[in-house]
């Protein structure tokens, strides 16, 4: 069964075995509006946690999209460069930004689960 | 005390957190950014009907004396002398070496008892500097600062048929014309111009009522409340600078691309302050121009973002860019060596340590649709 965790650059990653997806969160794409340009990393690219891994634009500002933990990117959401408001409309869901596959799995030890998350945003307004 | 709390308000902050505004710092007030629409519709609306700003936050004041006109002239490369009764001029107040201090609208009152008077209104961020320059600089003249007296922008397509609802002669208005009005029963000072590329107004009103009016022009149908994130995609489409960021006071107004705010009689008398050197680019050309730069893929490139030629030669940079919704792509601008200003010049910009192309494009990206009477 696939787990939900968080972090506190308001990443999400949905963990199935040593595979994973990775978007941003409702709150994130709450704070960032409209979003305009996504850009998603090629399958092949090696991702530390913590590292850059991909690039969201809203109307006013850039932001980085961080990896939430090492390892190979797998493939990138090909249809985001050319519906990047799907992010604004499902950042859970369809609004995906890669799949990837997981070096060390003790990482996610590190990450909040849900509640931990919600618990998180809360204190942040 | 938190960070907010030491912001400065404008009258309408109890009505902009009631709307749902999104408020943030922005030269030293509390500002909404966005309202529940968000900055795209907000934008699309104001292209589309018509959008309400608030931005008290400039600075408005009245400048009194005799020959005011020539005594302001000494400041700025702009016809004052020739600005009739109840018109506007955009202008610019100048440093020693021709660099912008600030840009303005200076307005001649038309009415009687204000022969002698200009209306002035400058960027808030520079307010307390501008006016000081301008008291230092003009010691015979009396200044006097309208610091309760608000601002309020209606912009948009149809915000004429709407103010002309309350105001009658507004929609009759010239733009860059100014008239006294009565806004029901609160008296307003309306200016046909605007930051948008739209048609349009700003109107100023007494902060005591500021709110009665701002009520009554929401709860029209065709007025939606637009925050500082579209009134910056707005100006930025319609090509206008951002003080601070497009212009400064390294940059003059020909490079700039302003030339045209230095007024006919004031090129053949020069009188302003960095006039050689204005007058000397005029004649030969300055080394850099402001250029409209349209990336050439969908991802924005943001300020500093540093231009090249095609052979990795350093041109210049951006100064204002993000994405343009009524374009629906992104859309900049920023200086480069004359050479490179011509339009449809390639020219490479390094976003994310990446090269991506882009052209010098037209201004503006969004044509300006000012009113014609």
């Amino acid at each position: 069964m696939s787990q939900m965790r968080f972090t506190k650059e308001h990443e999400w990653i949905k963990i199935d075995g040593n595979v994973a997806t990775v978007g941003i969160t409702q709150f994130a794409q709450g704070q960032l509006g409209d979003i305009v340009f996504v850009e998603v990393p090629a399958a092949g690219k090696v991702l530390k946690a913590g590292g850059e891994a991909a690039v969201v634009e809203s109307v006013k500002a850039a932001s980085e999209v961080y990896s939430p933990a090492s390892g190979t990117v797998n493939e990138g959401n090909a249809k985001l460069p050319d519906a990047p408001e799907t992010v604004n409309s499902d950042p859970q869901g369809a609004g995906w930004f890669f799949k990837m596959t997981l070096s060390d799995l003790k990482e996610l030890d590190g990450l909040m689960d849900e509640a931990a998350y919600e618990k998180y945003c809360a204190e942040l307004h | 005390m938190s960070e907010t709390e030491q912001l400065k308000t404008t009258p309408l902050d109890a009505l902009h957190r009631s709307l749902g505004g999104k408020m943030v710092p922005f030269a030293g007030y509390a500002m909404p950014v966005q309202y529940p629409l968000g900055v795209l519709k907000e934008h699309l609306h104001t292209r589309a009907a018509a959008g309400l700003f608030d931005v008290s936050h400039m600075g408005q004041g009245e400048l009194t004396g005799a020959d005011i006109d020539t005594a302001l002239e000494t400041l700025v490369p702009g016809d004052i002398r020739g600005l009739k009764p109840g018109h506007i001029r955009y202008t610019v107040l100048l440093n020693n070496d021709g660099g912008i201090i600030d840009d303005l609208m200076v307005t001649r009152p038309a009415e009687p008892g204000k022969e002698n008077t200009l209306y002035l209104v400058v960027n808030a961020a520079c307010k307390d500097a501008d006016f000081a320059h301008i008291a230092a600089k003009l010691p015979q003249a009396k200044l006097v600062r309208h610091e309760t007296a608000a601002l309020l922008a209606l912009q948009g397509p149809q915000a004429a048929s709407v103010l002309g609802r309350f105001i009658p002669t507004a929609a009759t208005m010239g733009f860059m014309t100014s008239i006294i009005a009565e806004f029901e029963d609160v008296p307003v000072r309306l200016f046909r111009s605007g930051y948008t590329g739209e048609d349009g107004y700003e109107i100023s009103i007494p902060a005591t009522s500021t709110e009665k009016v701002a009520r009554a022009l929401l709860a029209q149908p065709e007025v939606q409340p637009i925050g500082l994130g579209a009134r910056d995609s707005l100006r930025l489409e319609a090509g206008l600078c951002l003080y601070g960021s497009d212009i400064d006071t390294k940059t003059t107004p020909v490079e700039a691309n302003l030339s045209w705010v230095i007024g006919k009689r004031r090129r053949a008398e020069g009188g302003f302050p960095g006039a050689k050197k204005i007058l000397d680019q005029l004649a030969s050309g300055p080394p850099r121009l402001r250029v409209g730069i349209q990336p050439e893929g969908r991802a924005p490139a943001r300020s500093h973002t540093e231009v090249r030629d095609e052979q990795e030669h350093t041109l210049g940079e951006i100064t204002s860019g993000g994405f343009g919704p009524s374009v629906n792509g992104p859309v900049a601008m920023g200086y480069v060596e004359t050479a490179f200003a011509k339009e449809g010049t390639p020219l490479t910009l390094i976003v994310r340590n990446q090269a991506m192309p882009a052209r010098v494009a037209k201004l503006p990206f969004a044509p300006h649709r000012y009113f014609k009477s």
